[in-house]
């Protein structure tokens, strides 16, 4: 494991300002309270240029080994969203931050570098994106459908909005077009 | 036998997509040499049901509903991370009343869940006393969650911006006689799987993950604590009202002074933290504060506010078996949001498996893979192909090889 520096939110996009400096589109910090003593929970949502992704999460295994609880993503049109959804700080009473680090690609090029080989535990969202978004995972060590069956046929995208999505397949379920 | 067949060294058994020992169903394949297992790869999404296809034509209240059937043990925490995300896309404050609330479902829910756990552990290896003990328990947490909740599996207590159903003074006395039997029956579970001979010949030593691969690997909950990493999102972060109570992480060294990560370990881990969920809930009932329990109890009104919400959510929770995240984002134009994205903990738990198997025997399956609490669905058969011939192997010939063991170690 790297080093295990522990910052503040607020420190944390400073440091990723300085080394990307306009790759970070943007960055907003938000701070959610709860219970009766309003204790705060901080969240980072920072958009990158797809360019540095890679670098980005490098530098976020070198200020501290984050943990990657998923990648969610969105069909914006023109362009596929990813969002890695990191958490950073965990350890140490109510210190821990929602780091979503996200990055637009283009329909017409969806391809981004794998993180496998930073972050191993990155396997299985990774192949999830592939299967689900259409998203080209450059360098991925295993790129075999992890959730959909072998008999949906290839080039249907099941989160997609577009014409590539799924819903010729679901013509026999409650809610499909028939 | 031909020539070729005695002379290979490794062979393969599929195992599932309906499977031993696990709960739903997926697809294992084991590289074996003798009995030893050399190599694992894991397929999933045998009931990949398009959940979050569903939520396309739901709107956010009919979605909690549809969330709760995502699991059936986890009925509470797939609900209470979406309202989670909801309310942080929506920017909804909680009562604080209601904060309290959800802390003890959840905290009960934990409960039912690892006391369950314990059983399939003891009959995994072959202890059906203890199974019928143990679920004897359970009984009476459902009991209790039927009690608090008015249903003992879909629970349908969470609502978004607070809870559904309070807990008023004249409950108070049957859920503190309930929480001194779960406290009675908890030392005679720490007995009876701490103290046996057999139980620990069985774990200890076995499925045994570093904490060096739990962190590499994103594993999460029981799973990753009890190789010590010190990760529980009640203890992380401020949500619900966990925030306001007393507690710690627990790790497998606060009863036996070192972290091994085996499988035993995992059983210890489990029962410590049914004692804290005791606690918690106990804490609850002392500090909760009189008050609403629902910010906004119009659901029309609720909807009509929701429909306005341009923006995006994350809510996590610790469910049972580890971090709970649903990802919510609303584009402003219709009911429904525009993207759900549910993850389970067991979808981080998936790979961690890989270097608990490995070395193990094939005997040794069953209660390795239960031993991170898999969220998945009831099984029947393994086929195993050997030579280019196909054997089938039922879980019941499986559970037998298991219990074989034990009752060879016990010898």
């Amino acid at each position: 494991m790297t080093k295990d520096k522990k910052l503040t939110p607020e420190e944390l996009v400073k440091s990723f300002k300085n080394e990307f400096k306009s790759n970070i589109k943007d960055a907003i910090i938000k701070k959610r309270a709860a219970g009766s003593k309003k204790n705060e929970t901080p969240s980072i949502w920072m958009k990158v240029d797809k360019s540095v992704f890679k670098d980005v999460v490098k530098h976020l295994c070198e200020i501290q080994f984050p943990h990657l609880s998923i990648a969610s993503g969105n069909d914006l049109g023109r362009n596929i969203e990813l969002i890695y959804h990191f958490t950073v700080n965990y350890g140490s009473r109510m210190k821990e931050i929602n780091f979503n680090i996200s990055v637009d690609l283009p329909k017409s090029k969806p391809e981004i570098d794998t993180i496998c080989d930073l972050i191993p535990g990155a396997l299985i969202t990774e192949r999830e994106k592939m299967e689900m978004l259409g998203v080209k995972i450059i360098g991925i060590p295993d790129d075999k459908r992890c959730f959909l069956s072998d008999d949906i046929p290839k080039g249907v995208y099941p989160w997609r909005r577009d014409e590539t999505g799924a819903d010729k397949l679901y013509k026999n379920l409650h809610g499909g077009k028939k | 036998m031909n020539q070729e067949a005695t002379t290979k060294t490794s062979y393969q058994i599929p195992i599932g997509p309906i499977h031993p020992a696990l709960k739903e169903p997926v697809h294992f394949e084991f590289e074996i040499s003798g009995e030893r297992i050399v190599d694992v790869s894991v397929k999933l999404g045998h009931v990949h049901r398009g959940i979050e296809w569903a939520s396309r034509k739901r709107n956010p209240i009919q979605i909690l509903y549809l969330a709760e059937r995502i699991c059936g043990i986890c009925s509470y925490c797939h609900p209470a991370a979406f309202a989670l995300a909801v309310e942080t896309a929506a920017d909804i404050q909680i009562p604080e009343r209601a904060e309290y609330l959800r802390v003890i479902q959840g905290e009960l829910e934990r409960i039912t869940s690892h006391i369950l756990w314990a059983g399939v552990a003891a009959h995994e290896i072959g202890f059906d006393t203890v199974l019928y003990l143990t679920w004897q328990i359970r009984e009476r947490a459902l009991d209790l969650t039927e009690y608090l909740t008015g249903n003992r599996v879909t629970k349908g207590i969470m609502t978004i911006g607070g809870i559904r159903r309070d807990i008023t003074k004249d409950m108070l006395p049957r859920v503190k006689k309930d929480l001194q039997y779960f406290k009675d029956n908890f030392e005679k579970l720490c007995h009876i799987f701490l103290d046996d001979k057999t139980v620990g010949m069985r774990s200890q030593g076995a499925g045994i993950l570093t904490k060096k691969d739990a962190l590499k690997l994103c594993a999460v909950g029981p799973t990753a604590r009890a190789s010590g990493v010190k990760k529980d999102v009640r203890v992380d972060t401020s949500y619900f009202a966990y925030g306001d109570l007393n507690l710690k992480y627990i790790t497998p060294d606060d009863l036996t002074g070192n972290v091994n990560g085996d499988v035993y370990d995992r059983i210890i881990q489990r029962l410590l933290e049914i004692d804290q969920s005791i606690d918690l809930i106990e804490q609850c009932i002392d500090k909760m504060p009189s008050g609403d329990i629902v910010a906004e109890p119009d659901i029309q009104k609720l909807l009509n506010q929701l429909k306005k919400v341009k923006g995006e959510g994350v809510g996590r929770h610790e469910a049972p078996r580890g971090e709970v995240i649903h990802y919510v984002k609303f584009d402003g134009k219709s009911d429904s949001p525009y993207t759900w994205k549910v993850r389970a903990p067991t979808y981080n738990n998936i790979l961690p498996w890989i270097p608990m198997l490995i070395g193990e025997q094939i005997a040794d399956i069953p209660i390795v893979a239960a031993s991170t609490d898999p969220c998945m669905s009831c099984t029947n058969r393994v086929a195993i192909v050997s030579d280019g011939r196909k054997y089938e192997l039922t879980k019941e010939q499986l559970h037998k090889l298991s219990v074989e063991k034990t009752r060879r170690l016990m010898k």
